[in-house]
């Protein structure tokens, strides 16, 4: 036995200089392409054409320019999400909590936009960025907090969290951030000097013209927050103990690496990142404060992290990914009426399954083949 | 005096129809997480079931063949969490949460593709659904004061499913601690290594309870949609799964206080439903929210041991890989 593992150690490391790119490359383009097989058995049960949804779709999502433009609008919120669970990933911590935490950072900016209003727009911005980030990271402190020093697991706390912000949130858009004399609950429109601009606003004002479509500044910040979490992972200190903490949380303990607060640490980035997806929604499209504004985009989040491998290259691809999906999705429903946006989360939930829970089950026969 | 004793019987009555799904998913989870799989996935199979049971009610009109493709659907979700998870050692959380969404979206797109109404399936007539039973003697006993009242409103009149519900709490217990396979369950969940070095198979241990899982899941699930309701909504689970999830934990994966946990969860919404606005002396008019938010609340904080103390199955979310 002792002569197998050798032998496979050996194999493994002369297979190692073409393994490195070709599978991490590959993976992703299979993972993808099963699970549209496997969404394509479902189109086939709904009796429609599978090659004809998916030309649809695709046309849909980059067809022409304001497609393109909501696909990256789309993107920005996956970004956000796609991030905050790679974050926690790297340290071995699954955030499930990614939508809660966003929709409390979403408090955050609404409670800042409903009262600045005569702020200039560059101070509301800067606070707002701060806001957002501050809510979600409060909102995953408590669970991060709980898993360091009570010992509670992050899964289910960050799940039952998400059901306690959507019991407060809908708590205090019924009650007490609702628009008086209006049914449904939402807080009124923003001061127009809140709004984040939204980019065709901005190209226009630069002398060149874009498709109209909800893209707005924030896709900026989620470019930023891409370098920064690179930054953070791979070239800071705070990055290395988390990562070390992710792959071997003796080895970390022995290196000197506190598990608590490193954990603390991770889990309150993770939320900020995820709070920040609100500056999209909540400040650059709707202007307003709506009941279940995420609308699943932290579950997304799962997919785009799995599917980009953890790395901010990787989920910026996959969140771009995603967004052509989601906007696709709706334009294929006006075409194929029997084919609702929720062929989309079909999708989403295959992804999840492949890349994520069978991972082991590709990669093994993968490498074997491009050995 | 009657009224507020006719109240407290419809506030029991509506706990034990809200508990009802609430138990078999939990009791299922139990089997799943005594092994040594982490059950994210409650949710999933219960609106796989859900949407399985309504849509062959409405087509064969019958409620037991409903019942059977509700149970079957689930089963087969339980297997592909099985196929990542023992098969091929995947992430179990990661794969519970694939499938719940997954499901989401194909119980809808389905249900909205097939039936034209939607995402609904079409209202259900009376045979195709498991209508409340009147039990023997609550017409006789109706004259007598108390116990009339509370046996007809709160024993009698419930349909099949509760009282399969009831039924499978003890079974469960005396499955889970008296058989040997509820002894290899626990142990394949504790310690995994010394099943396997007694020549027990860990994975056809823990298919076993996956299956046990989906059967109790799909029974969750057929309730919702043809029995408590008369269609299949979408996403008519709600969150039921994870609150059962949340019900297990707070039970401390034992099955009575499990049920416990169950009564406790379905109370809060029951009074939370019958509330609405109405103040309560001391408190005022308590948000209807809160209400709801409390089970979510209390899994919380007895996670973080500041009620008592949830001790997980050892093995639990650990892939066994025979050699290493």
């Amino acid at each position: 036995m002792g002569r197998e593992i050798i032998r496979g150690v050996k194999a493994s490391v002369s297979s190692r200089p073409r393994c490195r790119w070709v599978a991490p490359a590959l993976l992703p383009v299979i993972n993808l392409a099963l699970a549209l097989l496997l969404s394509a058995v479902v189109v086939v049960l709904i009796g429609e054409s599978p090659t004809r949804a998916l030309w649809l779709l695709a046309n849909g999502a980059v067809g022409n320019a304001e497609a393109v433009g909501y696909t990256l609008y789309y993107a920005t919120n996956f970004v956000f999400t796609g991030l905050a669970v790679a974050v926690a990933f790297h340290g071995g911590l699954f955030n499930i909590g990614a939508e809660g935490q966003a929709y409390i950072g979403g408090l955050g900016v609404a409670l800042l936009c409903l009262g600045a209003g005569g702020w200039p727009t560059a101070m509301i911005v800067a606070a707002a960025v701060v806001l957002a980030a501050a809510g979600g990271a409060a909102w995953a402190f408590v669970p991060a907090w709980l898993q360091a020093r009570r010992g509670s697991h992050v899964v289910i706390t960050t799940i039952m969290f998400n059901f306690i912000a959507s019991a407060l949130m809908t708590h205090l858009l019924v009650n007490v951030l609702i628009k008086p004399g209006q049914q449904s609950p939402e807080t009124r429109e923003f001061d127009p000097n809140t709004w984040l601009p939204q980019l065709h606003d901005v190209a226009r004002s630069l002398g060149w013209e874009i498709g109209r479509s909800p893209l707005n500044l924030s896709v900026l910040v989620a470019l930023a927050a891409g370098v920064g979490v690179w930054i953070y992972l791979w070239h800071t200190r705070w990055g290395y103990e988390l990562r070390a903490l992710g792959h071997n949380e003796t080895a970390a303990v022995y290196g000197g690496i506190l598990p608590a607060r490193t954990v603390i640490v991770a889990m309150s980035s993770s939320g900020a990142l995820a709070g920040l997806m609100s500056l999209n929604e909540v400040m650059g499209v709707q202007h307003r404060l709506l009941l279940n504004f995420p609308g699943g985009a932290g579950y997304v989040g799962i997919a785009v992290a799995l599917m980009g491998r953890n790395h901010p290259l990787g989920i910026g691809l996959a969140a771009v990914l995603f967004g052509a999906l989601y906007q696709g999705g709706s334009e294929l429903s006006f075409d194929m009426p029997n084919l609702t946006r929720d062929m989309v989360v079909v999708i989403q939930g295959l992804i999840i399954l492949v890349c994520g829970a069978l991972e082991h089950a590709l990669r093994g026969p993968l490498e074997a083949v491009v050995r | 005096m009657s009224e507020t004793a006719l109240l407290i019987a419809l506030l029991a009555a509506a706990t034990a129809r809200g508990a009802a799904p609430l138990v078999l998913a939990a009791l299922g989870g139990l089997f799943a997480e005594r092994s040594g799989i982490v059950d994210i996935g409650l949710e999933g199979k219960m609106l796989a079931a859900a949407f399985g049971a309504a849509a062959t009610a409405a087509v064969t009109g019958s409620a037991w063949a409903g019942l059977g493709a509700g149970v079957a659907a689930s089963v087969l979700v339980s297997l592909v969490h099985g196929f990542a998870c023992i098969t091929h050692n995947g992430n179990q959380v990661v794969s519970g949460m694939a499938l719940n969404i997954t499901l989401s979206g194909l119980t809808a797109a389905l249900g909205y593709a097939w039936f034209h109404e939607g995402g609904q399936t079409p209202l259900l007539g009376p045979g195709a659904r498991f209508a409340p039973i009147e039990l023997p003697g609550a017409a006789a006993l109706a004259g007598v004061p108390g116990v009339g009242t509370a046996y007809r409103e709160v024993v009698s009149g419930h349909n099949l499913l509760v009282y399969f519900a009831a039924a499978i709490v003890p079974v469960a217990a005396w499955i889970v601690y008296r058989t040997r396979f509820g002894l290899r369950l626990r142990a394949v969940g504790e310690s995994p290594d010394a099943v396997d070095t007694a020549g027990i198979s860990v994975s056809v241990t823990r298919y076993r309870a996956l299956v046990m899982s989906g059967v109790l899941c799909g029974v969750s699930g057929a309730y919702l949609s043809i029995a408590h309701h008369a269609s299949f909504i979408r996403d008519m689970s709600a969150g039921k799964g994870y609150l059962a999830l949340a019900a297990l934990i707070f039970g401390q994966w034992r099955p009575v206080p499990t049920l416990g946990a169950c009564l406790l969860f379905a109370f809060a919404d029951a009074l939370q439903a019958r509330l609405q606005g109405t103040p309560l002396p001391l408190l005022g008019v308590v948000p209807v929210q809160l209400i709801q938010a409390i089970p979510y609340i209390l899994t919380v904080c007895l996670l973080a041991g500041f009620v008592g103390r949830a001790v997980a199955p050892r093995a639990i979310g650990i892939p066994y890989l025979k050699e290493r």
